[in-house]
């Protein structure tokens, strides 16, 4: 009798163990799913946008004014504007962002450093429309009173705000890789007779440059998709320009203007956002793959 | 000297960072802790600033947290357990890291793009909070998985093979060993995506626009917003008595996160004791 029933929630267990495993499986596929159903939709939206303005407008045009008559859709003002928040952001990031990896992996103790990392990873989990309402109430008045002609809406302020809430990840990732330089090659130059900061310089930041290189592309991917923060401060005006003081509109700050109005689904403006967000997708992705590519290959370098 | 100036140097780049928190806490603070009363919690949004609050977005993020978070948590901690625990080492498993990894670099307007075009118009799901909520899960399940997967990842063998040696399947471990030991880790990881859930603005602006709602949601399908949207609408808002209390609710939203964050801290050193 115990020996039937053993028997009996022996095949109990193991349909059950079946059933779960492909449940959890699916559960995994869902994730695969999901990046299919990005690529796939923003395609399938984007695909009327280009048959009605075309790939040569889109990528060569020098004015973006969907919402004027005459319309033009060339996306280079965008990308522009992307970029010059973006890059103002990770120089801001990478100079303190590297500064405080310095600190924290070749000067802080121990005690040090297990209280101030907590501290600046705060700035990570700031949401990012408290940075944008800090660049337009804070920030920009600063710049205002040094460059008094400085108009409200720029992107200096967007990209030096975005730029610190960036510092966190920079510091991380470029910690991590100077943590990874082994000890040996630290003590050999200390034998030399080489000081704190000759050390710190010459022999931990070359031993760690990829790293770095791979935090500041990945700063570079954070950046460009950032969106509260410039759709607050940097102002709605796409412009091809590299001062750093005049209104500019990025991307994302683009699908948000045309995303506040209720445009009607099919409209070219509709569709527009699509073809935006697409670009927006393949850019992000490449430096994210180049980004994490160095960073899985420099781990592999002193293993 | 050179020595000197190099760790001043290198302290001053932390200080920066540290320093611009503070101004940025103290910059919200002084614009916003006037208008904190018990009226600015139980008031709609208003074309008066005086007289707006945020009853609607608050009931509106309530909603939007509780039903990710019901969609979030079986998905999540059921990826996290096929890879860690049933998943063979082959090319599907290889593809689901490298795509949950990649994932959680999407941008999340992108997000809002694919919610916008599927949720609400494809499915027909509308600009309703079940709209948002299933674009938010798709938003931070990656983040969940992650955080599960390092709380799984850190159980002792010894436990499992223990577990196995008595005849019980990978289920049973599943169940009985690997969940019960991590379980820490796994609800720190889930508030800690929760709280990214509720400071998200970008892809609940793309699915619901920009809407004045003077309403608390009473079903999933209802329109909605959230407290971020809220904040954006009012900064946006050229007028400074309103950027006042979009600072306002900023710090109800901070106070939300610290709360939440706080509550994940406290579950992950008890449980790593």
């Amino acid at each position: 009798m115990q020996n039937q029933e053993n028997l009996r929630s022996l095949k109990k267990r193991k349909t059950e163990e079946f059933i779960v495993i492909n449940i959890l499986r699916v559960s995994g596929a869902l994730s695969i799913i999901t990046t299919v159903g990005i690529i796939s939709i923003l395609g399938v939206n984007a695909i009327p946008f280009f048959q009605e303005v075309g790939l040569k407008e889109f990528f060569t045009g020098l004015k973006w004014t969907p919402l004027f008559i005459p319309q033009n859709f060339g996306i280079l003002p965008l990308v522009n504007g992307t970029f010059l928040v973006a890059f103002i952001a990770a120089i801001t990031a990478l100079v303190f962002g590297l500064g405080s990896a310095f600190y924290l992996s070749e000067y802080a103790s121990r005690r040090v450093r297990r209280i101030i990392k907590p501290l600046l990873e705060i700035l990570a989990g700031i949401p990012t429309v408290v940075y944008g309402y800090f660049a337009l109430t804070f920030v920009t008045p600063v710049i205002q009173f040094f460059f008094p002609q400085t108009i409200i809406f720029n992107a200096l302020s967007a990209g030096l705000v975005m730029g610190i809430m960036i510092i966190p990840m920079v510091c991380t990732l470029s910690e991590d890789a100077m943590n990874a330089v082994p000890m040996s090659l630290r003590e050999a130059a200390y034998a030399l007779g080489g000081k704190k900061y000759q050390v710190a310089l010459r022999v931990v930041f070359p031993s760690a440059i990829s790293g770095i290189v791979a935090s500041f592309i990945l700063a570079i991917s954070r950046a460009i998709g950032e969106t509260m923060i410039v759709s607050l401060a940097a102002g709605g005006k796409p412009a091809l320009t590299l001062n750093p003081l005049d209104a500019i509109q990025t991307m994302t700050a683009y699908i948000v203007t045309v995303s506040q109005g209720e445009t009607p689904q099919g409209s070219v403006e509709y569709n527009s956002i699509f073809a935006v967000g697409l670009l927006l997708f393949f850019l992000t992705f490449l430096m994210n793959i180049v980004g994490r590519f160095i960073v899985t290959k420099y781990a592999q370098n002193y293993e | 000297m050179k020595e000197r100036f190099f760790n001043i140097l290198f302290l001053i780049a932390v200080l920066v960072g540290l320093l611009s928190l503070l101004v940025l806490l103290i910059d919200v603070i002084s614009d916003g802790y006037k208008h904190l009363s018990w009226d600015f919690f139980t008031n709609y949004a208003s074309r008066k600033a005086e007289k707006s609050g945020i009853l609607a977005p608050l009931a509106g993020t309530l909603w939007l947290i509780s039903l990710t978070a019901l969609f979030t948590i079986p998905i999540g901690v059921s990826t996290a357990l096929y890879l860690e625990e049933f998943a063979t080492d082959n090319w599907f498993t290889k593809l689901i890291k490298v795509n949950v990894a990649n994932l959680a670099g999407v941008p999340s307007i992108i997000y809002g793009l694919l919610g916008l075009a599927f949720f609400t118009y494809t499915l027909s799901l509308g600009k309703s909070i079940l709209a948002g909520a299933l674009t938010m899960t798709l938003l931070v399940l990656p983040i969940v998985i992650i955080a599960s997967q390092e709380a799984i990842r850190t159980i002792q063998p010894s436990l499992k093979d223990a577990a196995y040696a008595l005849g019980a399947t990978k289920w049973e471990v599943s169940k009985r060993v690997v969940i019960p030991h991590s379980i820490g880790g796994i609800m720190s990881g889930i508030i800690l995506a929760m709280s990214r859930a509720v400071g998200e603005t970008a892809p609940i602006l793309i699915i619901s626009s920009l809407v004045f709602i003077t309403m608390v949601p009473s079903g999933p399908l209802d329109r909605f917003t959230i407290l971020p949207l809220q904040i954006y609408t009012w900064a946006a808002f050229p007028k400074d008595d309103f950027r006042a209390i979009a600072s306002t609710g900023i710090i109800v939203l901070l106070f939300i996160l610290i709360t939440m964050n706080s509550i994940a801290v406290l579950i992950r050193m008890r449980t790593q004791k």
